[in-house]
């Protein structure tokens, strides 16, 4: 297992992860700052960046000390370097979800976020261009929360013999 | 002038057999490749497959100088409006065939994002289905295809209404006479 | 004559607001914020430290000299149904802005709804061109967080299998590409050669595309006998025509002046936009996941990873054509070296059992319609995994909450994110450029918009 990086925040809870080497837990507060602590120490690329809805899930295990909320947004870290992924997991909020953007930490996350915003209506603030990217413009609600439906039509199978 | 007189050979015909003979032997799709079917049909214009033997290589991209859109893939409810003004650009007549269960009936993807079948934005003639179907089945949909307009009514036009079963609802987004063609030519 | 002008610019008005997606696309220069616009220049990634190049923002251009055109999302060279908003001053890209989702079809909701074992059939359609690829990610993520092994063989067989499916894939890019830049011929040799591994899938699995062959717990069905003969035709003719590509493309002239220097990259902007797979390693980055983050037994072959130099559309071109034949030389290891043994796990849990015995023994025949109504249930967890798509890094981010069916299944699509190195190669070049950079930097829009 990895030591977190000299520059860390304080307080930030880790745990073992199941598959990347570490896995942190920050507050809304100290994500930006663990994120940018990261990029110093040689993780050049931030992978991937996805919302999670909990809405129906709330007993996930999590360390003790800290809370759970609805949403979460979950950050991959990838360095080249050291051949090393870092995962990080911040509880974005109830019922408003909202983070700071990565955006200026590491560009590359600009569509992620927007893909977030759009299928999970989480807020990033002071991200560039917040708008829906994959739904069209005027589509309301955010499909992949867990209380929206999938808007599945039931089949019907038409003029089907009667029993025979 | 009495036929004797006559230097060359000569054919007499309906005028309709002739032109629904025409109309049949060069049908000109519009490449509309939308997902994985679409690379079926690529392949259907491949050498193993050879789509020229039907007449039919000339993908034209301009809906302008296309006959039949093959849908060939699944539509989300963000390229409905774009799928129904591309077909209201191209000229009359027009043919479509929906190939793939996702063009014809949203297939895998029953949810919020998928038209549960492409026939509730345009009239289709010929449903090809697989997933996705293979290269023989779109030929087959194709020969269907020519059959019906071998067979068919030459002075029929779709426009005049929206697909059969919308024709009383009119909550429907489908424009009554489509948009695409008034732009084209202003009175 | 005037009613007449106001009445079809009404009318046309009406036509784009049928499908105009407002904010989503490019905004001209004066609704938009300085922010955005020193994104959609490309600036934000020139910054050195925290200070701006002034030079590489031109805030001096006036709405009224730019025109913004639209392309796509019917085009026939963006590779499916990707739309672009084009800022053009004359003939040269200023601005480019990408809009996607014309292919958005919930895939990350139905996920939801189907079981593990359902669940390749979903994924295996996200990627339509590496169907296999797609599997193997989604697999790997759910063997991870249930624990069990993958067989030998089953390990050999998927490498085969991915191998064949990265040739294959990369030959549909030689196609098209050679199809936008007007080298008709390559498509057709292009959707020629594929078609040989496409019956070698038609035999192994079934079908010819969208295979779900690949499946938790190893491969859904073994070799058919004789598979030897068939992969080494396969591999013997594809090589032999890649040095046709070669005479075909590599040194005509025509061809290498679109390609040539044109749309280069650094390695610097590439890692901060995440770029993966043959953008990536065009810059000189050696990243490739096959070897520097081993999954199957690629820690067991012998190949090599290409790198490119420039970063421009020549060498990512040439990285493609190189990937083909190093795949084919993975393929023909695969051969000499393929175990025997089972090709599926023989974890009752995963594994239903032998069709043979379903007729014979009742229990059997219960346990084999539980695992295919119910499904198996997977421990809590989360997990993911990545292994090295035709595209870049394909990763499978997975929840697990002790069901039968994933709690929120993501996939990090390469091409999603490789989309916004678009913006940055187009700015500067022609519009003639922006085709070739389309397709060099291959999106599926399967992927992007999954
Ligand atoms: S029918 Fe199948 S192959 Fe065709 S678009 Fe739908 S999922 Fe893809």
């Amino acid at each position: 297992m990895i030591a977190l990086p000299p520059l860390a925040p304080p307080g930030v809870l880790t745990s073992d992860g199941h598959d990347a080497a570490i896995c942190c837990f920050p507050t809304k507060q100290q994500y930006v700052a663990l994120v940018d602590a990261f990029k110093n120490d040689g993780f050049e690329m931030c992978v991937d960046l996805c919302g999670v809805d909990y809405l129906e899930f709330p007993t996930r295990q999590l360390p003790s000390g800290v809370t759970p909320t609805r949403f979460e947004v979950v950050v991959n870290l990838l360095s080249l370097s050291r051949r090393e992924r870092v995962r990080i997991r911040v509880q974005a909020g109830d019922d408003e979800p909202e983070v700071d953007t990565l955006f200026d930490v590491y560009p590359g996350t600009e569509a992620l976020e927007r893909e977030a915003f759009d299928m999970f209506g989480v807020l990033f603030t002071n991200h560039p261009d917040l708008t829906r990217i994959l739904m069209p413009e005027e589509w309301e609600g955010h499909p992949l929360r867990k209380d929206y439906g999938s808007g599945r039509i039931p089949v019907q199978f038409k003029q089907t013999p009667g029993p025979r | 002038m009495a036929l004797e007189d006559l230097q060359h050979n000569f054919l007499t015909g309906r005028i309709e057999d002739l032109v629904r003979w025409a109309r049949r032997a060069s049908v000109w799709p519009a490449s509309f490749g939308l997902a994985c079917c679409a690379i079926e049909m690529m392949a259907t214009g491949g050498a193993d497959f050879d789509i020229a033997r039907f007449g039919m290589e000339v993908f034209r991209n301009s809906p302008r100088q296309a006959d039949l859109m093959i849908v060939a893939g699944r539509v989300s409810q963000k390229m409905a409006p774009v799928l129904r003004q591309v077909y209201d650009q191209m000229m009359e007549p027009k043919w479509v065939i929906s190939m793939g269960v996702c063009a014809s009936t949203g297939g895998l993807f029953n949810n919020y994002a998928i038209v549960q079948g492409v026939d509730q934005i345009v009239p289709v003639d010929v449903y090809a289905p697989g997933c996705p179907p293979s290269p023989e089945t779109l030929m087959h949909a194709i020969l269907t295809l020519h059959e019906t307009i071998r067979t068919g009514d030459i002075l029929k036009r779709r426009d005049e209404g929206r697909p059969l079963h919308l024709a009383h609802d009119q909550s429907s987004w489908t424009p009554e006479v489509p948009v695409a063609v008034r732009v084209g030519t202003p009175k | 004559m005037i009613d007449d002008t106001v009445r079809v610019a009404e009318r046309i008005d009406l036509l784009t607001a049928e499908t105009s997606e407002g904010e989503q696309g490019l905004q001209s220069r004066a609704s938009t914020s300085s922010g955005q616009l020193r994104r959609e220049v490309g600036a934000v990634l020139r910054l050195d430290g925290k200070t701006l190049d002034p030079s590489s923002i031109d805030y001096e251009v006036r709405d009224d000299e730019t025109m913004i055109i639209n392309m796509g999302p019917a085009h026939p060279s963006t590779h499916g149904v990707l739309r672009l908003m084009l800022e053009l001053d004359g003939e040269f890209v200023l601005r480019t802005k990408p809009v996607v989702g014309y292919l958005h079809t919930g895939m990350e909701k139905t996920g939801e709804e189907l079981s593990y074992v359902q669940g390749g059939t979903n994924v295996t359609r996200m990627d339509y061109l590496s169907p296999v690829i797609n599997e193997l990610s989604y697999s790997m993520a759910v063997e991870k967080l249930l624990g069990i092994e993958v067989p030998e063989r089953a390990v050999w067989i998927r490498m085969l299998m991915s191998e064949l499916n990265r040739v294959c894939s990369h030959l549909v890019w030689m196609a098209t590409n050679g199809m936008d830049l007007g080298a008709s011929s390559m498509m057709i040799y292009g959707l020629r050669e594929r078609e040989l591994i496409l019956a070698f899938f038609e035999k192994t699995a079934g079908l010819r595309m969208n295979l779900n062959y690949v499946r938790p717990g190893g491969v859904a069905a073994d070799l058919a006998d004789g598979w030897q003969d068939d992969v080494t035709v396969i591999c013997d003719t594809i090589h032999d025509r890649t040095f046709d590509y070669d005479q075909l493309l590599t040194g005509q002239p025509l061809f290498r002046q679109r390609m040539v220097g044109v749309a280069p990259i650094t390695a610097e902007e590439a890692l901060a936009l995440g770029l993966t797979g043959p953008l990536l390693r065009s810059t000189g980055v050696p990243w490739d996941l096959r070897r520097t983050m081993p999954y199957l037994a690629y820690d067991q072959v012998d190949f090599d990873v290409i790198v490119g130099t420039y970063g421009d559309n020549f060498d990512r071109y040439a990285i493609r054509l190189n990937e083909i034949r190093e795949s084919i030389r993975i393929v023909r290891q695969c051969i000499e070296k393929m175990p025997s043994g089972d090709y599926r796990s023989q974890d009752p849990k995963v594994t239903p059992p032998p069709r043979a015995r379903i007729g014979e023994s009742m229990e059997a025949l219960i346990h084999h319609f539980k695992l295919f109504t119910e499904g198996f249930q997977v421990p809590e967890g989360e997990v993911y995994s990545a292994v090295e798509s035709p595209r870049g890094e394909l990763g499978c981010y997975l929840v697990a909450d002790g069901g039968a069916k994933p709690y929120r299944i993501h996939v990090r699509a390469p091409s999603f994110v490789n989309l916004q190195a678009i913006p940055l190669l187009m700015r500067g070049g022609t519009v003639s450029d922006a085709i070739t950079v389309i397709s060099t930097v291959d999106p599926v829009m399967g992927e992007v918009d999954r």
